[in-house]
């Protein structure tokens, strides 16, 4: 296990919520379920360097899934892209840090909000750099419900078609979107086998597990002929236990007395 | 005037290693000169439209200068969310062309009529929307598009339409409103956007009327409508594209700000032959169906 790592999801997971409650905002949720595949992301795997975040051979990291903004935000004050202090201002009047994820925010690759966007664009810069003969590798995390996207499936077809084994997708498979369980609304199943039949690497992980991410991250760096996803089964509100598969904390934001539970059980 | 876009594209290629050309899985015998010339710029994305300007979002955020190519709606309102959101919010260098416009495929039916994306498209921020009138203009506004770093939509005609202009523009500017027929005395204008053109030019071959062409619907260079508003009594805007949101509507548009800062003392009477909020269901050649919707002066 890496502390790193661990620490790293801590203070994305307490980040989050602070901000949520501040801003009264919505969509902690599905920010906190793919707060470990940041956290690792972000400690073992992504080849930046956040004081120059332009810097050509950075690796790109999308986040599709837009509205669970404020975990990516999280992630990027603490690698030092901006300062955590900068985030007090998130969906305040002016302030940069919008409810949706947006590209004049350092660190930031593409504005995200409207679903099924993410994955076409990771495909246009990995098949870029494929051409340009650029070392650098595109990630990009989609939420599960966008998977309903026909947008998704055109460019699950176009990445194998290219061959992007430069491109890495991680679904974050909390299984409830917007107004439901994924079974229940557009069932997504059997995903793996239909991720196999587009011809894409898959790996399916427990997306808490920071080792097996790992292990699912070197098996994408080990491809060399098909792009890859892995399919990180994750938990909805991971780290706070009212929050855990529920429906509602898409949507609620944390009172008080909630907010100082969350933190307490998410610093421990 | 898809010949002419890409013979233009070709030249500028050579000497522009940036230029990258998508197609929706058309453009069958127009398209090959460039793919054969340059395979690794060119790329067939197949019938999938949302991602291919997602793809080209994410080539134009690596440097490129990316073309998408295809008919009429389906590189527009088929992915009209992605132009607006990947493209044009993120201000990217991407291109949208599209063939057909108006009544181009006439008898394919309303699926092929392009007749409403001059509105959307002039609704959306950064976007500088073109739609040149003959094959000189089209080979103008393409060769402006490679020096152009940002969204733009390239509203061609499709094929064998008549050349109008004499000389070759060369000095085209972004906006500019294109005078095409001067004469002396002429008390009422002609502005022409797209194909049409060349019928107001033969339409009004005896009659005392001067004739422009707007081959940039957005954006309208306002020093030149304020000079046909202080010159013409009459001026008529015509146009292959719906009533509302069209060309016309963005003329009046222009006329009503300038007249509200002062910079008209008259507003203009502006007579507007478009689509009245209609489609066309019925076969017919792309000049039957101008007719069959009222677009005749």
């Amino acid at each position: 296990m890496s502390k790193e790592s661990i620490e790293l999801a801590k203070k994305i997971r307490k980040t989050s919520v602070e901000m949520v409650y501040k801003a009264h905002a919505s969509h902690i949720g599905g920010a906190l379920s793919m707060a470990d595949i940041l956290a690792v992301l972000y400690s073992d795997v992504l080849n930046q360097k956040p004081e120059k975040p332009d810097w050509g051979k950075r690796d790109r990291c999308l986040l599709s899934k837009g509205h669970a903004c404020v975990s990516f935000y999280a992630v990027l004050a603490h690698k030092g892209y901006y300062s955590v202090e900068a985030l007090d201002t998130y969906a305040q009047n002016g302030s940069a840090f919008l409810c949706h994820t947006t590209h004049h925010v350092p660190g930031i690759e593409i504005s995200a909000g409207s679903l099924g966007h993410g994955l076409p664009i990771a495909c246009g810069i990995a098949l870029g750099a494929k051409i340009k003969g650029e070392e650098f590798k595109t990630y990009v995390i989609l939420g599960d419900g966008e998977m309903d996207e026909g947008s998704n499936w055109e460019a699950f077809l176009f990445g194998a078609h290219h061959k992007l084994s430069n491109l890495c997708v991680i679904i974050d498979y909390n299984k409830i979107q917007s107004f439901g369980n994924t079974n229940d609304v557009l069932c997504l199943e059997p995903l793996e086998r239909k991720m196999k039949n587009f011809n894409w690497n898959v790996v399916s992980v427990d997306g808490h597990d920071h080792d097996a991410l790992r292990q699912a991250f070197e098996a994408f760096n080990c491809e060399n002929e098909k792009p890859t996803v892995i399919i990180a089964h994750t938990i909805k509100g991971k780290g706070v236990s009212f929050m855990e598969n529920s429906l509602a904390w898409h949507y609620k934001s944390p009172d008080e007395e909630q907010y100082k539970q969350a933190i307490k059980e998410i610093v421990g | 005037m898809r010949t002419a876009f890409i013979k233009q594209l070709v030249e500028e290629a050579a000497i522009n290693e940036k230029i990258f050309l998508i197609v929706g899985d058309l453009g069958y015998s127009v398209v090959e000169q460039f793919a054969d010339r340059y395979p690794a710029r060119f790329l067939n994305a197949g019938i999938a439209e949302q991602n291919m300007i997602g793809v080209a979002a994410g080539l134009a955020q690596e440097g490129y200068n990316v073309y998408v190519y295809s008919i009429g709606n389906f590189p527009t309102l088929r992915c009209m969310e992605q132009i607006r959101y990947d493209v044009a919010y993120h201000n990217l260098n991407v291109k949208i062309v599209s063939v057909g416009a108006g009544y181009a495929y006439a008898s394919l039916g309303a699926s092929h009529h392009a007749t409403e994306d001059l509105g959307m498209m002039r609704t959306i921020p950064n976007m500088v929307v073109c739609s040149p009138g003959d094959p000189v203009e089209a080979r103008a506004v393409t060769k402006i598009s490679t020096f152009y770093a940002g969204p733009m939509y390239l509203r061609l005609g499709k094929a064998g339409e008549a050349v109008v202009h004499t000389d070759s523009l060369s000095d085209l500017h972004i906006g500019d409103i294109v005078p095409v027929v001067q004469k002396a005395n002429a008390s009422r204008a002609i502005l022409a956007s797209g194909s049409i053109l060349d019928y107001a030019v033969k339409h009004e071959r005896e009659n005392t009327t001067d004739i422009y062409s707007i081959p940039f619907v957005k954006p309208l260079n306002r020093e030149i409508l304020c000079k046909i508003a202080n010159t013409y009594k009459e001026i008529t805007v015509l146009e292959e594209h719906q009533r509302s949101c069209g060309v016309g509507a963005a003329v009046i548009e222009q006329f009503s700000d300038l007249y509200e800062e002062g910079k008209i003392s008259l507003f203009p009477k502006v007579h507007r032959i478009a689509i009245n909020d209609r489609f066309s269901d019925v076969a017919g050649t792309q000049f039957y169906l101008r007719e069959y919707n009222g677009l005749v002066l």
